[in-house]
Formats: structure tokens, C-alpha cells, sequence
């Protein structure tokens, strides 16, 4: 399974060869988010082999699951994708909707998207963040956790929390907006648009960020679908897959009537990309440049979304409506949703006995399969690189381990 | 998943393999025999008109009544269920398969229910196998480096099932 | 002084030695550890304001002031861990040898033309050659840690300063090449008068090899983007992973005396050292250049030139700090080897042969009336060293280069 040194081309080679040395990076380590361990093999400042060991944050999620009712257990579904908690939530009530066959009012499938996508923003704000702390610049991730702070306090009004929400709950939402709230949810996107160029300014196209990261990591199409790779991970090396537009019929009937463009390179183009930035001319499609980018692109992507959200939000007319009971019956069958999060495709499986609590609760996370990737990507890399390919899938801990 | 025609391809190509389905259900399913999964899968990744060239999630679900009472109301016999939830990127179609195992391999309690490893069709079933090994005991014969994944390497038990009790102490801290 | 002690007061020669030896090196320490804690409280507010924040606002009462002693006595109270594998006296040694380096380096550091520790004619030589002790310290500490990480940080070290030590060579010949001495006090001196004097004006090619400089003394000094023996985001932190409390603040102390050392010495060899861009004094009339009469003010005002050349590069420092990512190891060596030395040596080539064809510069003549005033002052002070040792070869050397150059 593991190619020796001799076999891979990608390894640089050098006359001397001195002894192998073991080093554990983590699970206390500045740049592994988290309580990640990964094991390097490393010959010099060659990492020869990679693997990850996770589970030091596992909860027992799903086991819990089995003791709760659906509504009961979105608050465990915010401590998976702490950073992009509204999303999780959705996740887990279209797929429980999915099972009942429950279609949620006109007005709390707007609202839905607006909060979605604003979470969006947020998370790959800190994604972003994270990413130049992790290729040893901090500015960035003050800058960006500027802006990610005033997205809290949106939804602080809105929920009273700031990270996990449990704001989205089967069959609608646990409350409507306070008043004035979409003014200020205008006035923070009017504010924060112009603020992207300086992300790109200090970043993307940054001389010594490209250098660090274009053609590092490259992961190819073919690789990235037979890992199962997702989200952003996936997108940046070119497949165009997303669930937004891809997905489930009561996925995509969320996004019904919204006009967005899927953040992918085609013919060598990202869209829209005359406003932004050009591709540097040393960056490979698929290596960590491009993941960066994509996550930057979908960051106005969602805003467009949440703009658009906001005006069909304020024409609905009629009620929110209510959520489902605590402890509504579901019936006796199983269901597989997958949603496109920031992270990637997080799919919850459900499987019910015709009682409230279901029987077996299954999430399958998009962090876990994108770090399954990573001892590919780092093969023959430097050390300072392992961070900035890890980075650059952006993966949360409490998804993977659960 | 849309479209019906490649199951009756799939059951002219590989003899036996489809011993059940539901395509009326949620999401419709279907079943394929224990020691047909690897080929089935490998069929429906490479052979398949609808290439499944992705493996979303493989989940075992143990369909086990520990408490007597109920245990005597519930219509299904005791065993383990492993799902497979593939995608197909050019269709954009997704497909469960159910593979149907004893709990215990030979009824014999402690002896781990054997199924094959499709990690040489996709190689993100790697660290999925791995999960559902540790936390549901199904031993995949051919995976490359079957450990524990989530749970420490010297826990004992497979949390998921339904029988399972936490260990009352774990190197000396309390568990219950 | 010295002979002020033993003339006049009547001390004895070896006590009179130690005396001003000792008097010296208390200041020195105390323009290290008084410049460490300002330069830590201005690191702490610069990036602060950089990065959209207020930084420390109240130890001290206002601008959190008194911020870094508060540190400082943390660090003392801090319980002083040792690795259980750790080389005992290694371990406790590193600290002190990269903290001497950076210390002593400061003794042939004239702050004005002739406020210096220690007068050395080989001045350049002597700062250079100790700064780079600094890695020994670095070593050390790596080696001793027994952690892997450390280890990995002290190879790092090794491997850049070693190389950067070249091009930083070359850019600090070529200043010694323009004034004709490696005396740092000559070397300010020749710069003396309107600012078109400095070194970096003095032609195209020491205005490249200023910033050339720059370079290499910000990776000769382990600061951001070159920053690879302790980064943060790859090696936990680096070679002073297992350093706590006073042991690791006097790593500390050496890096921010180093970074004001780097920067004085770019004062000194390009700016101008203690002279102002315009020569107040000159044009005050205390021309006569004699250093008795020049008065304490002079004196006052060079070393406050000095320190506000030296605190801007400092500045420079963190502002490139907390804007740009860090290099990779490759990516450094490759700064250095591809494009630092070839710079450099280009430059020198360059330098050379402008002063071959061109020894008078551009500089029109009255703007450089006013330079080398002191010049006399110099020369008597040259001619009183050389009648004490004139077998000193080195010496004779310089003052032929200087003569020549004239």
C-alpha cells in the first residue's frame, strides 16, 4: 500500500541519506487545529510518510443518538462543525424531514438559506484565518476573525448563542428574526464586501503565499473521488460537484429560484475571476492554492446567496410556523442525506424503529474522508509543508472524531 | 437513484448477488450477499453503465434487543447490517447497498462477523472500514491496516452494539 | 577615562581597567535589557495596531507601559523546567552563550563618534564575527532539549546563518571599502554632513546593497519571514521548545539586543551612523572637529541619532514581521545562495569599479564641505593608538586603506 522512498518520483533525492527519525506532530501542536496527531516519518526535513491519528475528541455522538429523539440531539450535531454549527443543524433536520416527508414553509426555507450561508461565510473566514496562521503569518486571522465576530453577533441576536446555535431544528426553526435584524445583516455584508480584496491582498496574492502553496499538495480528480473527498477540497481540483445545485431534491428545492455559480475552474476560468485575483502562474489546479481560492470565492458566493435570501425572506408573507413536537413519532424506515457544508458533503443516515428515538444514527463527515487524503498529499514533502496541506483541506476536529 | 436498468444488469453479470430490495422505500436499497460485495462493488465502480466512483459512508447498524421483553415483540432476527452509500459523480446519483451478517460469526460470541474489504475499489473506504470495525466489530478481511480508529488501540468492545457496556475502568480512571 | 582615572584621581592601572571595563559593560547590559523591554512593549502595540486591536492598555496606567516588566517578573517567578533527558549542562549553558554573543557584540558598537565600549580597529570584523556566535547559543539549546522539535530548530538555525553569513560579508565590505577602515567610529565619521554623504547615496549600487543587507540581517537574526529555527507553525517552538521562565527570556533578550544591534550596525555602515541628515553642529560653528571641546549635547544628540535610525529598522522589522508568511527552509536557502550572494557580489564588483572611475561621486562639492570635520580629531586619536602599539600589522593595514581611499 505504502510506496518506499525509492518508488515515488515526487521525492526529492539526495547523495546523503541519514537515518529516519519519528516525530509526532501533535496532539498538542500549534498548527494541527485541534487535537489531530499526525506521525511523521521524516529523512531530514523530508516527511517521508504521514498518518494521522484522530479520535482524541471522539464523544460518542452517534451512541448518544440512539438515546435521544431527533430534535434532541441537534445540539450534538453542533459540536461536530463547531465552526459552522447552522449548517450541521440543517443537515440533520432535511434529512429527519426527508424520513417524515415534511416540507418546511416558504418563508422558514429562505430564512434557512440566509442563516446557512452567513455560517458559511463565517466558517471560511476562519478557515482562512487559520490557514495564514498555519504558513506563519498572524494578521490575517485577526482580520478575519474581525468580521467572523460581527457574523456571531448577528446570530447572537437571533439564537442567544454565538457558536453552538441548535437555531435550525426539524421542521423549521426555533424562532423568527428579531426586528431590525436584516438591516443589520445588510449593513454587515455592505461593510464586509470591499474587506475581501484586502484578504486577497495580504494572502492570495501575497509572493511568498503562492510560493508556499502553489503546487504544493496537488491532489488529482481522480484521487480526490476515490478518497471521497468533498467540499472545497474536492472543487479545488476541478470537479464541479456541489450539493447545492447536485443534491437530493429537498437539498436543492432549499436553493430553488436562487441564481449562484458553483465555485469550480472550468476551461481554466474561475467564475467571475475578471473581479478577482488572477491564478498565479505556478499553481497546479488541485494543490493548495486552489483550495484557498475556492474557499475564497464561495465566501462571495454566499454573500450574493444571503443577499438574495434577504429579499425573498422579506417578501414572504404568512407565518414561520412552528417545529415539529420534542418527541414527534417517526416512522419505521431509513434515510441518507447528504448537505454541502462549508467543510464539504456532511451526510446524516438515520434508521428508525417507528418510535421517536431512532435506532442508529449515523453522521458521516466530510473532514474524515478529506483528511484520509492528507498521507497522499504529504509524500515526499517538507516539513513546513505538512501544515500548509492540512491547512488547506480545513478540516474541524469535532467533525471527524464525532 | 435513477434509473432501474443496471440492476437487472447487475444481477445477469454477477450470479446471486442481489438477494433483496426495496424500491419503494425512502431511499430505495438493495440487498447483495455477504460474499459478493467486493465484486459487486468492483462491477458497479468499473463495469457499471452508472459509474459509482464514489464511496460516501459505510454504516453497520446492530439490529439487537437487549432487553427480553421487547426483545420478544421485534419481528427481525438479531444480526448486523452493513450499508454502503456509493455516488456516482457523472450521474450525480447516489445507491445503497445492504449486506445482511450474523452478529457473531458462527453464533460464536467474541468471533467478529467477517465481510471483504472494498478498499481496492475505493481507497476512501479505508478509514470507514476502520470505523465500523472499531466501533461496530465487522471484521473486513484484505483491509491493508485494520486497527482502531476512534477508540485507543487497547479498548475493549464495540461501543455501537447494542449490548455493549462501558467499561467500569479504563487505566485507572472511572468509567461509569 | 581611563587615563583620566589613572593621571589624575591615581588609581591603579589594573583597578582603573576594571573600573571603566565594568562601568562600560553595566551600561551596555542596560541598553540591552532597557531596549528589550521597550522593543517587546512596541513589538506587543505595533502588531496590536497592525492587526486592528489596542494591544497592552493597562499595566503601568496608560499604553500598558509597564507591560513587559510585568512579563519579566512573571518570567522570574515561572517554575524553571528541565526535560528529564535534557543534557544538564548544556541545557543551562545555551541561554547565557547566545545572550553573551549578542552582548558582546554591542562593546564595539560606537553609539556616537566616541561613545563606544571598546575602540577596536577591526570594529566590522569584531561585531560580525561575534553576532554570528549567536547560533552556537541556538545549537545548544537544540541539541540539549532532547526533543525532536528543538533539534529539528537548532539544524535550521545552522544551515541559515551559516549561509546567510556570506552575503552579509559582502555587504558589510563594502562600506568598509568606501571609508577605507574597519573602524566603525572612521566608518561613521566619513558620512558626516548632509545626508548625501550616507553610504546608501553614495552610488546606485550601495543603495541596492542597502536593502540586500536588510535582508540578510533580518534572516541573520531569525526574525519573520525567516523566522524557520522557531516556527511556531511548524516546529511547536523551535529550538526553545523546552525553555521556560528566566532561561528562555534571556533567548529572548538575545534576539530583540540582536535586532537592535543589526540595525545600528545598517545605522552605522549605510545611514549615517550618528549623523543627522543636516550637520547642525557643523553649521553651528563647533567645526574645529577637536574632541575635548565638542560639547556632551553633541554627543547626546549622536547617540540619539543613532538609536532613532536603529529603532526604525527595528520597526521595519515588525511591521515585515506581522504582514508577510513564513519562507520554507529551501526557499531561504534559495533567497540566499540564488539571489542574495549574487547580488551582493555584483554590487561589490559594481562599487569597486565606481570608485575607480568615479572616487568623487555625483555629490556636488558643496554639499560635501562639510564632511570629514572631525577628521582631526581622528587623527590625533589614530596617532596616540599607533605610537602605543604601531606593530599592530592590522592597523597599519587600515590606516594604508584609508590613506589610499584619500
Amino acid at each position: 500500500m505504502v510506496q518506499t522512498l525509492d518508488e515515488d518520483q515526487r521525492i526529492i533525492e539526495f547523495d546523503v541519506r541519514t537515518d529516519e527519525m519519528l516525530v509526532n506532530m501533535g496532539p498538542q501542536h500549534p498548527s494541527t487545529h485541534g487535537v489531530l496527531r499526525l506521525v511523521l516519518r521524516t529523512d531530514g526535513e523530508i516527511v517521508s510518510e504521514l498518518e494521522p491519528h484522530i479520535g482524541y475528541l471522539h464523544r460518542c455522538a452517534e451512541k448518544i443518538g440512539e438515546n435521544l429523539t431527533a430534535r434532541q440531539w441537534i445540539p450534538y450535531t453542533d459540536r461536530m462543525d463547531y465552526l459552522a454549527a447552522m449548517n450541521m443543524n440543517l443537515g440533520w433536520s432535511l434529512a429527519v424531514e426527508k424520513l417524515l416527508r415534511y416540507q418546511v414553509s416558504e418563508k422558514a426555507r429562505h430564512l434557512r438559506v440566509l442563516i446557512v450561508e452567513l455560517n458559511r461565510i463565517a466558517s471560511h473566514l476562519v478557515g482562512m484565518g487559520a490557514y495564514g496562521l498555519d504558513l506563519g503569518t498572524f494578521s490575517p486571522f485577526l482580520y478575519a476573525f474581525r468580521e467572523r465576530e460581527k457574523i456571531l453577533d448577528l446570530y447572537e441576536e437571533v439564537c442567544g448563542a454565538r457558536l453552538t446555535y441548535s437555531y435550525i431544528t426539524v421542521g423549521g426553526m426555533t424562532a423568527d428574526l428579531p426586528p431590525g435584524w436584516l438591516q443589520r445583516c445588510e449593513a454587515f455584508l455592505d461593510q464586509f464586501e470591499p474587506i475581501i480584496q484586502e484578504y486577497h491582498t495580504l494572502l492570495t496574492t501575497n509572493a511568498i503565499f503562492v510560493k508556499r502553496t502553489a503546487t504544493i499538495g496537488v491532489l488529482s480528480p481522480e484521487m480526490a473521488i476515490d478518497y471521497g473527498c468533498t467540499g472545497p477540497v474536492l472543487r479545488g481540483s476541478g470537479v464541479d460537484i456541489d450539493l447545492r445545485r447536485d443534491g437530493e431534491s429537498i437539498y436543492t428545492a432549499m436553493y430553488d429560484g436562487y441564481a449562484f455559480e458553483v465555485a469550480v475552474m472550468k476551461n481554466g476560468h474561475y467564475p467571475r475571476d475578471h473581479k478577482y485575483p488572477a491564478v498565479p502562474k505556478d499553481a497546479v489546479l488541485g494543490d493548495c492554492w486552489h483550495r484557498f481560492f475556492v474557499r475564497m470565492l464561495e465566501v462571495v458566493q454566499s454573500m450574493d446567496l444571503v443577499r438574495q435570501s434577504i429579499d425573498r425572506y422579506s417578501q414572504c408573507k404568512g407565518a414561520l410556523g412552528e417545529p415539529l413536537k420534542l418527541a414527534e413519532k417517526l416512522p419505521a424506515g431509513d434515510t441518507y442525506l447528504e448537505t454541502e457544508c462549508p467543510k464539504g458533503q456532511m451526510g446524516f443516515y438515520l434508521v428508525t424503529d417507528g418510535t421517536p428515538i431512532p435506532w442508529r444514527v449515523r453522521a458521516r463527515s466530510s473532514s474524515f474522508s478529506n483528511l484520509a487524503v492528507s498521507p497522499e498529499l504529504c509524500r515526499g514533502c517538507l516539513i513546513a509543508d505538512v501544515p500548509a496541506v492540512v491547512g488547506s483541506l480545513d478540516v474541524v476536529m469535532g467533525e471527524i472524531d464525532r | 437513484m435513477r434509473g432501474t436498468d443496471f440492476i437487472s444488469e447487475l444481477e445477469a453479470s454477477i450470479e446471486g448477488s442481489l438477494v433483496g430490495r426495496d424500491l419503494e422505500a425512502v431511499d430505495p436499497w438493495l440487498e447483495i450477499a455477504a460474499d459478493k460485495i467486493l465484486e459487486t462493488c468492483r462491477w458497479l465502480k468499473e463495469s457499471c453503465e452508472i459509474r459509482f466512483d464514489g464511496l460516501q459512508c459505510i454504516t453497520a447498524i446492530d439490529w439487537f434487543e437487549p432487553d427480553p421483553k421487547k426483545a420478544s415483540k421485534v419481528k427481525w432476527e438479531p444480526h448486523t447490517e452493513v450499508v454502503y452509500h456509493l455516488w456516482s459523480t457523472k450521474a450525480r446519483a447516489s445507491l445503497v447497498l445492504k449486506v445482511k451478517l450474523p452478529r457473531w460469526q458462527g453464533n460464536e460470541p467474541g468471533k467478529l462477523p467477517e465481510l471483504s474489504s472494498v478498499v481496492s475499489v475505493w481507497r476512501g473506504a479505508d478509514w470507514h472500514e476502520r470505523e465500523v470495525f472499531d466501533l461496530s466489530g465487522v471484521q473486513f478481511n484484505g483491509h491493508p491496516d485494520l486497527r482502531r480508529i476512534l477508540c485507543p488501540e487497547d479498548w475493549e468492545g464495540y461501543p455501537l452494539r447494542k449490548d455493549y457496556e462501558m467499561p467500569l475502568e479504563y487505566h485507572g480512571m472511572r468509567g461509569r | 577615562m581611563a587615563e583620566f582615572l589613572i593621571e589624575t584621581i591615581g588609581l591603579p592601572t589594573w583597578f582603573a581597567w576594571t573600573a571603566v571595563a565594568g562601568l562600560s559593560a553595566f551600561l551596555i547590559l542596560n541598553v540591552i535589557a532597557g531596549g528589550a523591554l521597550v522593543f517587546i512593549w512596541a513589538e506587543r502595540k505595533i502588531a496590536a495596531r497592525i492587526q486592528d486591536r489596542l494591544g497592552p492598555t493597562r499595566t503601568g496606567g496608560r499604553f500598558g507601559w509597564l507591560q513587559s516588566l510585568a512579563d519579566g517578573i512573571k518570567l522570574l517567578a515561572k517554575e524553571d523546567l528541565m526535560p528529564d533527558g535534557a543534557d544538564a549542562l548544556l541545557f543551562r549553558l545555551a541561554p547565557y552563550v547566545s545572550f553573551c554573543a549578542s552582548f558582546c557584540a554591542f562593546i564595539a558598537l560606537p553609539f556616537a563618534f566616541d561613545t563606544v565600549g571598546q575602540r577596536l580597529n577591526v570594529g566590522v570584523f569584531f561585531v560580525v564575527a561575534v553576532l554570528g556566535l549567536e547560533v552556537f547559543g541556538v545549537i545548544l539549546a537544540g541539541y540539549a532539549s532532547a526533543s525532536k522539535w528543538s533539534l529539528f530548530g537548532a539544524m535550521r538555525e545552522a544551515a541559515q546563518v551559516v549561509s546567510y553569513e556570506v552575503p552579509l560579508g559582502m555587504c558589510v565590505v563594502v562600506p568598509v571599502m568606501l571609508a577605507g577602515s574597519m573602524d566603525l567610529v572612521t566608518i561613521g565619521e566619513k558620512q558626516a554632513g548632509w545626508a548625501v554623504n550616507w553610504f546608501i547615496f553614495h552610488d546606485p549600487f550601495t543603495f541596492v546593497i542597502f536593502w540586500v543587507y536588510c535582508t540578510c540581517a533580518i534572516a541573520s537574526v531569525n526574525r519573520a519571514p525567516f523566522d524557520l529555527a522557531e516556527a511556531e507553525s511548524e516546529l511547536v517552538a523551535g529550538f526553545h521548545t523546552e525553555y521556560s521562565g528566566l532561561r528562555w527570556s534571556f533567548f529572548f533578550m538575545a534576539e530583540y539586543g540582536s535586532m537592535f544591534l543589526v540595525s545600528a550596525l545598517a545605522a552605522i555602515l549605510f545611514l549615517g551612523g550618528w549623523n543627522g541628515p543636516v550637520p547642525v553642529s557643523e553649521l553651528l560653528g563647533f567645526s574645529d572637529g577637536v574632541a575635548a571641546t565638542a560639547p556632551f549635547a553633541l554627543r547626546f544628540i549622536g547617540c540619539m541619532n543613532l538609536f532613532l535610525k536603529a529603532t526604525a529598522g527595528v520597526l521595519l522589522m515588525m511591521w515585515i514581521r506581522w504582514t508577510l508568511p513564513r519562507l520554507r527552509i529551501d526557499q531561504v536557502m534559495t533567497t540566499c545562495l540564488k539571489y542574495c550572494t549574487p547580488i551582493a557580489a555584483a554590487m561589490f564588483l559594481g562599487v569597486m569599479l565606481w570608485q575607480l572611475f568615479l572616487p568623487g561621486g555625483l555629490v556636488p562639492g558643496s554639499f560635501r564641505a562639510a564632511a570629514g570635520v572631525r577628521e582631526g580629531w581622528l587623527e590625533q586619536s589614530y596617532r596616540k593608538e599607533s605610537a602605543e602599539d604601531e606593530s599592530l600589522s592590522l592597523k597599519k593595514l587600515s590606516r594604508h586603506i584609508s590613506e589610499v581611499s584619500r
